[in-house]
């Protein structure tokens, strides 16, 4: 009998290999053309795609910088300006929502009628408006309708309130101060040792301390002895507190916060924080109420319940979605450009029409928001595989 | 102990449990003071609100400046949208209201209360003290229209059933061809004309029409087993959801034109929309694939013994059933894609919030900010709650995620 076999026309497995070229020839020369398109056009107006133009000067000026930077600086500079300060507003952003996203949470299922009520009220407000819309009206509203400096409201400190942001005191570096961060990094490496022995206890003996406690009591202890050692020894505190004082039409020393600054973490803050709100309180409903019955009958107190019991299991469903919130966090950041202030985005924007580069400005606008995206997803399924259930 | 005589039910009876009743003092007891605690923090809450609310209520009420909204209206609602032609935004509504009124009377003939809003809404708007009579008229007709679709829904349930889905599907190229006109018999307006919540709204409704088909073809992408495809899908909805709305925006905005054979044009608008559709097919993509995975492989194994080959197992048998249990993920997509038009205001569109920037330059309303931006949040709230509502009681109806 003579063996059949299937024409190549009809082999599924040639017909695969066929589909996928045919795929990759239409990406390709769509791409090519795109490309081409593209490069005469930028051609025409010679402007042809190189990265020399981040060795320029810049020649503008931008309001806060967390490295020095002036207008003679180059352009590369700025735009790791305008990188700083997104990584700034999302650092203290996620950190801060978080804290209120935990409290609006609780309060959403708290048996009190009225919390209860007002975290619901707060997080269907906020859900369900535009953040930009949020942040404008936060921005012009609200912060830019503070008194002018010269009747600004001066709180204890003096912190002057005022429509140019919040002055207020803060800890200003002395000769010592290097000398103190010896201190404090020997602090960390005790804590960490500290944490390290009581895990192991924890793990010997079956009864896990509290470890976390613990080791920030450990910390803290060493930076208390350290700051009074140092101030008796030299005679100097590592840090001198710098007071604001009002000079002619601003204030001069202390921490200053801008407007724009100000509104833009608050509105990130306020906005994410109904998010995770809901997020956290799924995460606690989603143990069930067995489980707490049943630390309740095994003698563990009402602490112990949330720490040992409720809060590890409500953590696995929390994580997941919390990162998605704190990727909005970081990649919602970009709309500070519309209440002026210079993020990456408002920065290479301004760059863009300084220079005319499009298409450099935003290859490199992408990679750094991509970059972003990727390391606190990077950091989040670490963290996520190590609180994950472990399974026989 | 006491052996009391069991009650004597008629068979059947099952009663409810008892509801519980407190009388007002038992009620603030139990809910508001039940702890000492408790009372502490709600006496702390009770003064916070108090203290915030005050000066916000007497503000609104007594402070506020309100005429800018009022002689702003026209802008705030359409735009630059040329005066005479307005009446086809409103035969737009009204076809909306006559295929959502027929729809409420075939799909959810008992759910009275939603579709009662179709009427309600409209009616309240005309009783509004500030619109014009031409607007007024147009409403209560909005409403009558409505109220029109659902008789002849509930009149003719069979026969209608068809011409629905046509309106249904037609729609979208319907409102399209209404808005932006076709010669001769439809003067065409351009789409740098378009503005307001009228802009905010076709954004969101081109986006969402648009990345349909584009997002479907993503999400099997990403579920195929040919290696090129799937590399290139996953490629492309990573780089998307990597990366903020405003950089799709600006590279929309900035790069398409570069992109296009010289000599061709396309206005802000419509770069603008391009840049949604592309923003909105990653989402769309991911919330389809969600569907996909959720569809046993029983189906697939039926569907290959039955004979059906790749294709026809798809498009027969997999895609219906995953695109229907996404109904509600993608109604959730739609609102956030409705707040997130917002942002092409940052790229100088005049949408609602964009708009709001010129109106606050005239120089009779400087200094309005407060009014027009808690206005405009309005809008916006308002529009999103009744979506995610209607959305929330539609899936509670249509027993989704039921069987």
């Amino acid at each position: 009998m003579k063996e059949t076999t299937i024409p190549f026309w009809r082999d599924e497995r040639v017909l695969k290999w066929i589909a996928q070229i045919i795929f990759l020839i239409i990406v390709v020369a769509s791409g090519a053309y795109l490309y081409h398109n593209m490069m005469t056009a930028l051609a025409q107006r010679g402007l042809l795609p190189s990265f020399h133009f981040l060795k320029l000067t810049a020649g503008f000026d931008i309001g806060e910088h967390l490295i020095p930077y002036s207008r003679s600086d180059t352009y590369g500079r700025a735009l790791l300006v305008g990188i700083l300060n997104t990584i700034e507003v999302s650092f203290l952003g996620i950190i801060f929502a978080t804290i209120l996203g935990i409290i609006i949470g609780v309060m959403r299922l708290s048996q009190n009628w009225l919390l209860n009520k007002i975290a619901t009220v707060y997080i269907e407000i906020i859900r369900n408006v535009p953040l930009l819309v949020l942040l404008v009206f936060w921005y012009t509203g609200v912060f830019l309708q503070f008194p002018r400096l010269k009747e600004a409201k001066i709180l204890p400190g003096p912190t002057y309130v005022s429509n140019r942001g919040i002055a207020m005191p803060w800890g200003k570096p002395t000769e010592t101060w290097h000398l103190y961060l010896y201190v404090l990094a020997f602090g960390l490496l005790l804590a960490a040792i500290v944490w390290w022995r009581l895990t192991l206890i924890g793990k010997r003996t079956g009864r896990m301390p509290l470890v976390t406690v613990w080791s920030t009591l450990t910390f803290l202890g060493v930076a208390l002895l350290g700051w009074i050692g140092i101030t008796l020894i030299y005679h100097q505190a590592p840090l001198a507190i710098d007071r604001p004082e009002l000079k002619g039409l601003r204030t001069v020393g202390g921490l200053e916060l801008t407007p724009e600054f100000l509104a833009l973490l608050s509105g990130l803050v306020f906005y994410t924080a109904a998010f995770i709100a809901e997020v956290v309180r799924a995460g606690i409903q989603s143990v069930s109420k067995g489980q707490v019955e049943a630390a309740r009958a095994l003698g563990l107190n009402g602490f112990q319940t949330l720490r040992l019991v409720v809060f590890p299991q409500a953590l696995r469903v929390i994580v997941p979605p919390m990162t998605s919130q704190y990727l909005n966090l970081t990649k919602n950041s970009s709309l500070a450009v519309f209440i002026g202030f210079p993020d990456l985005y408002s920065v290479a924007g301004t760059i863009h029409n300084q220079t005319g580069r499009a298409v450099e400005v935003t290859i490199l606008m992408m990679a750094v928001y991509l970059s972003f995206s990727l390391m606190t997803s990077v950091f989040m399924n670490w963290y996520n595989k190590k609180i994950r259930l472990v399974e026989r | 102990m006491m052996n009391r005589e069991p009650k004597q039910y008629s068979s059947g009876e099952v009663l409810a449990p008892p509801t519980e009743r407190y009388t007002i003092l038992g009620w603030l007891h139990k809910n508001l003071f039940s702890t000492w605690y408790y009372t502490l923090l709600t006496l702390v809450t009770l003064y916070i609100l108090y203290a915030i609310l005050k000066p916000s209520l007497i503000w609104i009420f007594t402070q506020a400046q309100w005429e800018v909204v009022v002689a702003n209206l026209r802008l705030f609602m359409v735009g630059q949208y040329p005066k005479d032609q307005i009446f086809r935004i409103w035969l737009a509504l009204d076809l909306l209201a006559f295929t959502v009124g027929l729809a409420w009377a075939l799909f959810l003939p008992k759910e009275r209360r939603v579709g009662a809003v179709l009427v309600i809404i409209p009616l309240l708007l005309a009783s509004l003290p500030f619109i014009s009579s031409y607007s007024r008229i147009n409403w209560i007709l909005f409403a009558a229209i409505g109220v029109a679709g659902w008789a002849l829904g509930r009149w003719q349930p069979k026969k209608m059933r068809r011409p629905l889905i046509v309106l249904m599907l037609g729609y979208f190229p319907i409102l399209i061809l209404l808005i932006s006109g076709f010669e001769p018999i439809l003067k065409l307006v351009k789409t740098n004309y378009w503005g307001g919540l009228l802009l905010t709204m076709l954004l969101a409704v081109v986006g969402i029409t648009l990345s349909f088909p584009l997002g479907i073809l993503l999400a099997l992408g990403r579920q195929s087993e040919l290696p090129i495809v799937k590399t290139f899908s996953i490629l492309y909805i990573e780089m998307v959801r990597g990366v903020p709305l405003v950089t799709i925006l600006f590279m929309a905005q900035l790069m398409l034109p570069l992109f296009l054979p010289p000599g061709m044009k396309i206005d802000n608008v419509l770069r603008a929309m391009a840049g949604m559709v592309l923003f909105a097919a990653a989402y769309m993509a991911e919330n389809v694939r969600g569907g996909l995975q959720a569809i046993p492989k029983g189906q697939h194994e039926a569907a290959w013994a039955l004979g059906l080959n790749g294709f026809q197992t798809m498009f027969y048998i997999i895609l219906p059933q995953a695109l229907r249990n996404v109904i509600p993920v993608i109604v959730g997509q739609f609102i956030a894609l409705f707040k997130d038009t917002s942002l092409v205001a940052i790229v100088g569109l005049l949408d609602l919030l964009g708009i709001a920037s010129t109106v606050l330059a005239q120089p009779e309303f400087i200094g309005r900010q407060r009014e027009v931006y808690l206005f405009i949040a309005l809008i916006y709230w308002v529009f999103s709650y009744a979506m995610s509502y209607a959305s929330r009681r539609l899936e509670v109806a249509l027993g989704v995620g039921e069987r």
